[in-house]
């Protein structure tokens, strides 16, 4: 909303500054967005007058004239055919910018005579968008600025927060500047209108649909332009002058946050106008032009030009027997009823539409209109008849006519009530010290009512519901610079820290995968449904209603589209190399337990030349990764299983890792050709998901004292073992029974060659393991060696039906 | 006599002419071998008289130490110059590349999160989380927004489709909604890492994603919130100004920083306020800490006593303040990132540009950033 600083002063008496009345709104919670000030803009801009006005020596449309300005009289040349002697205009000094035309006037010959400044057209000062010649005054002393002149002043634009709807008006700013200690507020004069005779409109109100409504008849108007002041003060703030009778009610509006709406008495059909619901029941749109294909209950044309369906939710004005909507109640009246020109009788409506019921009628027609937006907000309930009055008042004043008495239907809802305020909670919730007289002058000034320890909000001051809001309203008035800083009581530190394993292990896996080259990702939780189905996910709980684009319309069940989308994307931009990851949220569906935290790798595998030749799988680098990841989180070891992944792997070239039987922490490997593809990337892509949740905890959080560590004196020893075992048998089935041939002696084992060709038999393969022996307590003699190694052969044939290679 | 003067300067000669290991040895096994020439002269001492021995023996045994000694000269210096070859074969062009590494780097939303979290958990703050899919409960009714409040439309809130019974879930639009967990338990069986009740007194700070329906250069539909709640018996307004006073210092680690508290209108807090920093916006970036305009950065206030009352938490002898701010935006702002999609788009050269390498982890000794 916008007002400006001499419509302020209409309310409140003060000499502060536009930069401190700015102010002052910030510190009492009024969101400033911009000042527009003409008068800083053209404040080298003034008043001067031509005395002389002779033809130029050597141009025929220039004329050099002698001007009194505020700098002495100077000789100025001057284009306009209007430049005369006597002539009242605005001057521009050397050195001035002109914001019309952009250039900074500097002293120089104009075809030999020098100009010592300039005369200024309207459109030269941006005050208007054409002009015709340099700007007629009427006769000011020379040296007026121009802002003054021309009567430019500044326009605040600000942000009213939802709670305070009385500072729609601009004298509901007024008193929190007053309150604030910036001036004073103006009594009101009792605008009271006495009716001359009884009103010929009947009204009626449903309670639903309008709880009051108050209205009277203005015969024998005079309808016409506004004056000058009250078509400068509209446009100043953005809005078009119609006319008088309706700019009266926007000035009301604007003024008072009192929406009002005029009817020509002419159009009425009938004489009873009634609020009630709509009649319509379908879901209605702001259709321009109604499909004949669907039945419309309750229409109306509104003064916008557009046709509106009408739902049973909705207040409409009816007249014609409650059978014409002539409006919608608080959003937009109707077409066939406005006041033109010709109106001669006008009737004035001052009604109170529901909050609730207004924003969802502003919702389902699209009207964001002035009087939609207070009323959706919370109009004064009490102002129905001082509203009515006013404007009665100010239409008698600029259309003459005769008043009749006021009607009122309904009653408005009841005011806020006395409420107990101990003011030491003042001090107790905002910590300001503040005197009890001050903090009762600070309420009264704001309207509300103090008698002993009981106060009273305003009927504008809807919002004030409790002792806090109280707080509030005497903090943000003394001002929230005066809180004091008080440094939070010390609360201990958990000397455990304060992050939880899960929320430890996230930060360890980001900076662990970040240490190993990849780069952390934050992509959005949701995706294209399509894709979600890919992963197994798009259940019809996580789509959303109201995607902001059909991309993004269901809730990812992992991260791994994304991150696939994200490498294809770079590899689109010339950047194949991808390594990206991200710790986040993934859903299985709508209730919390279905959210787990995963962490998501995936690496675009595109091996780069390298100079000195070296080779390998990155589906084992990836793996590496994962393992060096898994061991940073403190995972127990886990068992890799293959062939059961999910359908998104590489059926040969992936794997889960399993805690038991049935805990699936990780899954790792190359996606899917068909899934790439789907996703429109260029393959292969290797990657894992680990489950976070899936990660069991250590049983007891805090210290963990290690074992004693019992480093052996003697040398281990390193034997070779190779067998030759089916092709199938994973290499990883022979490494647990060693182990576990002599958990004492055996260290550790490692495969370090697999083989199959010659020298083995079809659809067997040789797999060659390192065993780390580590002696304990003495050497070991050779049979010990010997029988050592028949008890690791044994156990892994035993286990894989595996052959010592002979 | 000269024989002997002989044998040497010729065994001398062979020696010097040795090319390599091999010729040497030939010469040592002629001279010093079983058979060798030396070696038949040392044998012939002992058919000579003691006359003569005592003659010959010295100068023979002499030919020998001196033939010996020659050779492992040789031997020596032979040696060195094979591994000088060796090692000149050997050399190498360093200045070919390394190993290919890529560069591996956190996010600096995450990073910024850290960064946050590090200043909390000094002042003794604990981490709460909650579900990003809401119930209207949690992340409306009890927060103090009223059924069909034109407040809730400010959010843009998305939507999901709506169950049988007609009751639509919401993607959570601020992370307030845990500050309800934290406070009220649920009989609800939650998952551990959801906040599920707490008795006051309460610190906690809540990270967070979160979901408005808006995109442009400052608004994307996903961002990162931080929540701070904190419910004690004597917790005020002065309180909160200088939490977040000193969390704006330390963030953007400077003491030059100037904030204003301004006066603004929450649903779920009572006194509600917006804090600004000052800033210089000439020249196209934003700097904190100089210049004279004000840019908003948070908003917090008192916990609103139907907050409380909707909790289990008595307004009487409870209150606290809880305040929240845009993780990515800070980070903007402490960082110079010029737009907030960029966050989430994943491109490599931005995250390599942009954000931070494995160690550096927020550190009260080593400073933030």
């Amino acid at each position: 909303m916008k007002f400006t600083l001499s419509w302020l002063k209409q309310h409140l008496d003060t000499n502060a500054s536009v930069q401190e009345v700015v102010d002052a709104m910030t510190m009492a919670g009024l969101e400033v967005e911009d000042v527009h000030d003409p008068a800083s803009r053209l404040a080298a801009f003034s008043v001067a007058r031509i005395v002389e006005a002779v033809q130029h020596p050597n141009a025929d449309k220039l004329r050099v004239c002698q001007v009194d300005t505020r700098d002495g009289r100077l000789e100025i040349v001057c284009g306009a055919p209007n430049a005369r002697p006597g002539l009242t205009t605005i001057y521009a000094p050397i050195g001035a910018y002109v914001p019309g035309s952009g250039v900074t006037l500097e002293a120089r010959p104009v075809r030999g005579v020098v100009s010592n400044g300039m005369l200024c057209s309207a459109s030269e000062l941006e005050t208007a968008e054409e002009s015709d010649g340099i700007l007629e005054l009427p006769e000011l002393p020379v040296g007026t600025s121009a802002a003054e002149a021309l009567g430019l002043e500044a326009v605040i634009d600000f942000e009213v927060t939802p709670n305070r709807p009385d500072w729609l008006g601009v004298r509901g700013i007024a008193r929190d500047l007053a309150a604030a200690g910036l001036g004073t507020l103006k009594p009101e004069p009792d605008p009271t209108v006495p009716g001359n005779y009884p009103c010929p409109i009947q009204i009626k109100v449903d309670g639903d649909a309008c709880p009051v409504f108050a209205g009277r008849l203005v015969r024998g108007v005079k309808n016409g332009p506004s004056p000058a002041w009250l078509q400068q003060r509209l446009l100043a703030v953005g809005l078009r002058p119609i006319n008088a009778l309706v700019d009266v009610t926007n000035l009301v509006s604007y003024d008072r946050a009192r929406p009002l709406h005029v009817y020509d008495l002419a159009k009425l059909s009938g004489t009873v106008i009634e609020a009630r619901l709509g009649r319509g029941s379908a879901e209605p749109s702001p259709d321009t032009a109604p499909s004949p294909a669907r039945h419309r209950d309750e229409q109306l044309i509104a003064l916008d030009g557009k046709t509106y369906d009408i739902s049973h939710e909705m207040c409409v004005m009816a007249d014609a027997n409650g059978e014409r909507p002539i409006g919608l109640g608080g959003v937009m009246g109707g077409e066939s009823t406005g006041c033109s020109e010709a109106t001669t009788d006008v009737f004035i409506e001052s009604a109170w539409f529901d909050p609730i019921r207004t924003a969802q009628t502003g919702r389902l027609t699209g009207i964001n209109s002035d009087a939609q937006y207070r009323f959706a907000r919370g109009v004064d309930p009490q102002s129905a008849v001082p509203g009515l009055e006013l404007a009665t008042k100010l239409i008698l004043e600029l259309c003459g006519g005769e008043a009749s008495e006021v009607r009122v239907a309904g009653e408005a809802p009841a005011a806020p009530g006395p409420m107990a305020f101990d003011r030491g909670y003042v001090k107790k919730l905002s910590g300001l010290e503040v005197e009890p007289a001050r903090i009762d002058d600070i309420l009264t000034q704001l309207g509300f009512t103090v008698k002993g320890e009981a106060v009273t909000p305003p009927s504008w001051r809807r919002d004030v519901e409790g002792k806090a809001d109280l707080v509030e309203e005497v903090a943000r008035i003394v001002g929230y610079d005066a809180l004091p800083a008080d440094p939070l009581p010390p609360m201990a530190v958990p000397p455990g820290g304060v992050l939880t394993v899960r929320q430890r292990r996230m930060r360890d896996a980001r900076r662990t995968l970040a240490a190993r080259g990849y780069s952390e990702a934050a992509t959005w939780s949701f995706m294209r449904r399509a894709w979600a189905e890919l992963f197994g996910g798009g259940a019809p709980a996580l789509v959303l209603a109201n995607p902001i684009a059909s991309e993004l319309d269901c809730m990812r069940p992992t991260a791994l589209a994304n991150l696939i989308e994200a490498a294809a994307r770079n590899a689109r931009k010339g950047f194949p190399d991808a390594a990206l990851f991200e710790v986040g949220p993934n859903f299985r569906g709508d209730q919390p337990q279905d959210q787990w935290s995963a962490v998501t790798a995936l690496l675009a595998a595109h091996p780069s030349r390298r100079w000195d030749k070296v080779e390998a799988d990155p589906l084992f680098e990836l793996k590496a990764d994962l393992m060096a990841l898994l061991d940073e989180m403190g995972a127990p070891p886990l068992q890799v299983v293959q062939g059961q992944s999910s359908p998104w792997w590489h059926p040969g070239r992936s794997a889960r890792l399993q805690l038991g039987p049935k805990t699936v922490v990780a899954e790792f490997g190359e996606l899917h050709p068909r899934v790439l593809k789907a996703l429109d990337a260029e393959g292969p892509m290797l990657a894992f998901e680990i489950d976070l949740d899936a990660l069991p905890e250590p049983k007891r959080k805090g210290v963990k004292t290690k074992a004693a560590l019992a480093l052996s004196a003697l040398m281990p020893l390193r034997r070779d073992f190779a067998f030759v075992v089916d092709a199938a048998t994973p290499a990883g089935d022979l490494v647990r029974p060693i182990l576990g041939a002599d958990k004492a002696l055996i260290e550790s084992a490692r495969v370090f060659d697999v083989y199959q060709g010659p020298g083995v038999a079809e659809g067997m393969k040789s797999v060659a393991v390192e065993v780390l022996i580590q002696p304990r307590e003495k050497t070991l003699n050779d049979a010990e060696i010997e029988a050592l190694s028949a008890r690791i052969v044994g156990a892994v044939e035993k286990a894989t039906g595996a052959k010592l290679r002979g | 006599m000269t024989d002997l003067s002989q044998l040497q300067s010729e065994l001398a000669a062979r020696i010097a002419a040795a090319g390599d290991m091999t010729a040497l040895e030939q010469v040592r096994v002629e001279a010093l071998g079983k058979s060798g020439s030396i070696s038949a002269l040392l044998g012939g001492l002992g058919k000579m008289s003691p006359e003569e021995r005592r003659e010959q023996g010295p100068k023979i045994n002499g030919l020998r130490d001196a033939v010996a000694t020659a050779i492992a000269q040789k031997k020596a210096a032979l040696e060195a110059s094979e591994l000088d070859a060796r090692l000149a074969s050997e050399r190498v062009d360093l200045s070919l590349p390394a190993r290919p590494e890529r560069k591996g780097r956190v996010h600096p939303t995450l990073q910024t999160l850290d960064e946050m979290i590090a200043i909390f958990a000094e002042m003794g703050f604990s981490l709460a989380e909650g579900p990003d899919i809401e119930d209207d409960f949690h992340n409306f009714t009890a927060l103090n927004f009223p059924p069909k409040h034109p407040a809730r439309e400010m959010h843009d809130t998305f939507w999901l489709a709506p169950d049988e019974a007609g009751e639509r879930k919401v993607l959570r639009t601020h992370t307030s909604p845990v500050q309800i967990r934290v406070m009220q338990g649920s009989n609800e069986k939650l998952p551990g890492w959801i906040a599920n009740g707490q008795a006051p007194p309460i610190r906690v700070i809540v990270p967070g994603r979160v979901y408005r329906s808006d995109s442009d250069a400052t608004h994307t539909p996903m961002f990162h919130q931080l929540e701070g709640l904190v419910i004690d018996r004597a917790i005020h307004m002065g309180h909160l100004k200088w939490t977040l006073d000193t969390f704006t210092r330390r963030f953007f680690e400077t003491d030059s920083v100037v904030t204003r508290f301004r006066p603004h209108h929450f649903p779920f807090t009572e006194p509600s306020a917006e804090m600004d920093v000052q800033c210089d916006r000439s020249g196209g970036s934003v700097k904190i800490g100089q210049g004279s305009d004000w840019l908003e950065i948070l908003g917090g206030g008192m916990v609103h006593p139907k907050v409380l009352e909707n909790c289990g938490v008595d307004p009487d002898e409870w209150q606290g303040f809880a305040f929240g701010l845009g993780v990515d935006r800070l980070g903007m702002l402490k960082y110079g990132m010029p737009d907030l999609r960029d966050m989430f788009a994943a491109d490599l050269r931005w995250l390599e540009h942009y954000g931070f390498t494995a160690f550096q982890a927020p550190n009260p000794a080593t400073g933030l950033s």
